[in-house]
């Protein structure tokens, strides 16, 4: 198998990545985050946001509509779990594969113009998309109440095959149906299989392609190189890990609704990669790690818990210390967001791989490159 | 005939804030070269100045009065509005008009609000990427808004029109249709003409005063302007400033149109940012055009007779006609060359 032979480096990631992921389940236990829910939603915003790293890391190109290709996704996957099949396997492909149409549609369109241009545009298709699936769209993707499985669906395999049970049949995989650790275990595989794919164009001449077009695209084309065509598949690819990411939520939870194509889902999967570090390989899973995590840790938080934390200090302090701290969990999270949103992007532009690269530089005390060396900012 | 025109009106009022918006981003663009994707969170700040002025002005005193009773029995409460009983009937007009009123607290809190924010975060983003620039503003207008939804909470806040433009204004008697043919809110006519003032007075200010000479010199090539000894990053403070307070004066008049919520910032942010590009990044004619086109055509496309031929239109038609435009006419209706096109 010559596709599976790789540098040794990249070979130690990916083992080291594999053990990561597949261990979460012990790891998480003392953080108190080791049940199936929430970590197969660490493992699917992991796949949306290398995905998403796959446009923004290499290219540059910072698209604000993301989150359009999760929904598609999701409704994809849904639908062919209501005509189809229950099985797993024909959901992700055929979501796969409609989120990659959608993607070159869109991407064709937005990737005609650069910079600020195309972030505009890719929101504009992304708010697009939103209303039309609450309003017009209605009949395909079910608007404010979600698009769910219903008794009475045709799924013409399953019922060519056998007869169906009582009651609301759940997604399985060649009639096996997930339970619990299962359902995470699957989504990990996925997302060891995302994570070699983006190995792969990282270290591929399609990569440095990419690379070389972040930083002097006018350069590329004045050497004769129609960069277009690369930028349009880094997209359509980044849309097919949003798809897969969208139709992943579906096979966990069987529902499909517009809240996933709003524009807050595309902010949040910029905030996870720039917080992890935009251009890493690693970076963007930390991200979304830290950001799902924090994200279900805070919103469980109540009044009464940040009364508690802040008990040892007099009642003077504690009352208003805990009053303003409140604002800042359960509901406010969102808060907390934006403001960790700021914060990185002022101090840290770099991310947390930035940070830990930074800490370890001063560890080695090495002499920093010559100046000729550094990257120069491209004009 | 006069239900085009009818269209045609109900589209200018929306046209004039989305103008404004417009503005007040193309603005921002031209002098400091920032991308303020925060430009709504204003907008929805300056209609929660309209909020809070109506809460300060209806605080009112509650006392019980044991003698007179409710119709069910309970004794009844009197509450008096501290405005009224400080200045009498005064107060009761203060009440009635605290919208157009609000204005006067809007200006001071906005223009603050737009300096504080160019000193405290914008002014350390001039020299980086744009893709920066955007994410520290997305992030901020995360913040305003969700600090707004603290304090006010996550309902809509209506507000009321004064008693006095309640009404509708008869546009078709006026040019000669059968009485109460055509008819347009007040209210709406009144929001289109304000609009229209405010981007008169912006063109004004920097077209007829030496301020806005210096400023517009600065747009064209700020470095030879600093050259000759001016002071050309605190003009540009205070074009932020302004532009705050435009953003922030539509948002304080749109209040009677949208009860405001926390999140309408993003809702015309978005739409706003396809209003530049297709009027032309830089352009602040193309801006102010393209606010009112689209604001017309959306309209237009917000007629049952449109929609039954295509369905949905009006929801997607603003998006439609941008990638129309960037597709055909790539600098917008009246963008210049070179414009942040790196």
């Amino acid at each position: 198998m010559d596709i599976l032979r790789m540098p040794r480096r990249d070979l130690v990631t990916f083992v080291l990545f594999a053990v990561v992921v597949l261990a979460m389940p012990v790891w998480l236990q003392p953080l108190g985050a080791a049940y199936p829910a929430l970590m197969q939603k660490f493992v699917i915003s992991a796949i949306f946001a290398i995905g998403f790293n796959i446009l923004f890391g290499l290219t540059g190109y910072l698209s604000f509509g993301h989150a359009a290709f999760v929904g598609v996704g999701s409704y994809a996957a849904v639908w062919s779990f209501k005509l189809l099949t229950m099985d797993v396997l024909p959901a992700i492909v055929f979501a796969v594969l409609v989120s990659g149409l959608f993607a070159l549609a869109i991407g064709y369109v937005s990737l005609r113009r650069s910079g600020i241009y195309f972030s505009i545009l890719t929101l504009a298709f992304a708010q697009m998309c939103y209303n039309l699936a609450y309003s017009v769209l209605t009949p395909i993707t079910n608007g404010e109440t979600s698009l769910q499985l219903t008794l009475n669906d045709p799924r013409i395999i399953d019922r060519a095959l056998a007869t169906p049970g009582a009651g609301l049949p759940s997604p399985s995989l060649f009639g096996n149906v997930f339970s619990g650790l299962e359902g995470f275990y699957f989504c990990a595989v996925v997302l060891l299989i995302a994570f070699f794919i983006t190995l792969k164009i990282f270290s591929s001449p399609f990569g440095m392609m990419l690379r070389a077009i972040k930083s002097n695209q006018t350069r590329m084309n004045y050497t004769g190189f129609n960069t277009r065509p690369y930028t349009l598949t880094a997209f359509v690819i980044s849309g097919m890990f949003a798809g897969l990411a969208g139709a992943l939520f579906a096979v966990t939870d069987p529902l499909a609704g517009t809240e996933r194509m709003q524009w807050t889902a595309s902010g949040e999967v910029v905030l996870m990669t720039i917080l992890g570090g935009v251009g890493t390989l690693i970076g963007p899973v930390i991200g979304a790690w830290l950001i799902e995590y924090f994200e279900n840790i805070f919103s469980a938080f109540n009044e009464n818990v940040v009364q508690r934390f802040f008990s040892f200090l007099p009642p003077e302090i504690a009352d208003p210390v805990s009053a303003i701290a409140s604002k800042f969990v359960g509901e406010g999270w969102n808060l907390t967001l934006g403001l960790l949103f700021v914060l990185v992007v002022i101090f840290l532009p770099g991310g947390i791989m930035e940070g830990v690269r930074r800490i370890g530089a001063l560890f080695r005390r090495s002499t920093p490159p010559p100046a000729a060396l550094r990257p120069q900012p491209a004009e | 005939m006069d239900a085009i025109l009818a269209q045609l009106l109900n589209g200018l009022d929306k046209g004039g804030a989305y103008a404004l918006i417009a503005l007040g981003l193309t603005l921002v663009f031209g002098t400091l070269g920032v991308v303020n994707f925060a430009h709504g969170a204003l907008f929805m700040l300056g209609a929660f100045c309209a909020v809070s002025f109506r809460q300060l002005i209806t605080m009112e005193t509650v006392t019980i009065d044991p003698e007179q009773l409710s119709p069910w029995g309970a004794p009844l409460e009197v509450r008096t509005p501290l405005a009224q009983t400080w200045f009498g009937d005064f107060g009761a007009v203060l009440v009635d008009y605290s919208v157009p009123l609000s204005i006067l607290l809007a200006i001071p809190v906005m223009l603050l609000i737009g300096i504080v924010m160019e000193r405290g975060i914008i002014q350390y983003f001039y020299k980086r990427p744009h893709a920066e620039q955007i994410l520290v503003t997305f992030g901020l207008a995360i913040v305003l808004q969700e600090v707004v939804k603290a304090i006010f909470g996550p309902n809509p806040i209506s507000q009321p029109i004064p008693g006095a433009v309640r009404g509708a204004f008869d546009v078709g008697a006026m040019i000669g249709l059968a009485p109460g043919a055509l008819t347009y809110p007040l209210w709406r006519l009144i929001y289109f003409l304000f609009s229209l003032g405010i981007i008169g007075a912006v063109f004004a200010f920097l077209r007829y005063t030496t301020f806005g000479m210096v400023v517009r010199a600065g747009m064209a090539d700020r470095e030879t302007v600093g050259l000759l000894g001016i002071n050309i990053d605190r003009r540009f403070t205070i074009m932020f400033g302004l532009a705050a307070v435009v953003a922030g004066l539509a948002g304080v008049m749109y209040t009677p149109l949208l009860p405001p919520n926390y999140h309408q910032g993003m809702d015309f942010l978005v739409l706003s940012f396809v209003v530049v590009v297709v009027g032309g990044m830089g352009s602040l004619v193309g801006a102010v055009a393209a606010g009112f086109l689209l604001g017309i055509l959306q309209s237009f496309a917000s007629m049952n007779e449109v929609k039954q031929v295509i369905p949905g239109i009006d929801q997607i038609i603003i998006y439609l006609v941008a990638v129309v435009i960037l597709l055909v006419r790539p600098r917008g209706l009246l963008g210049r060359r070179g414009m942040m096109e790196s």
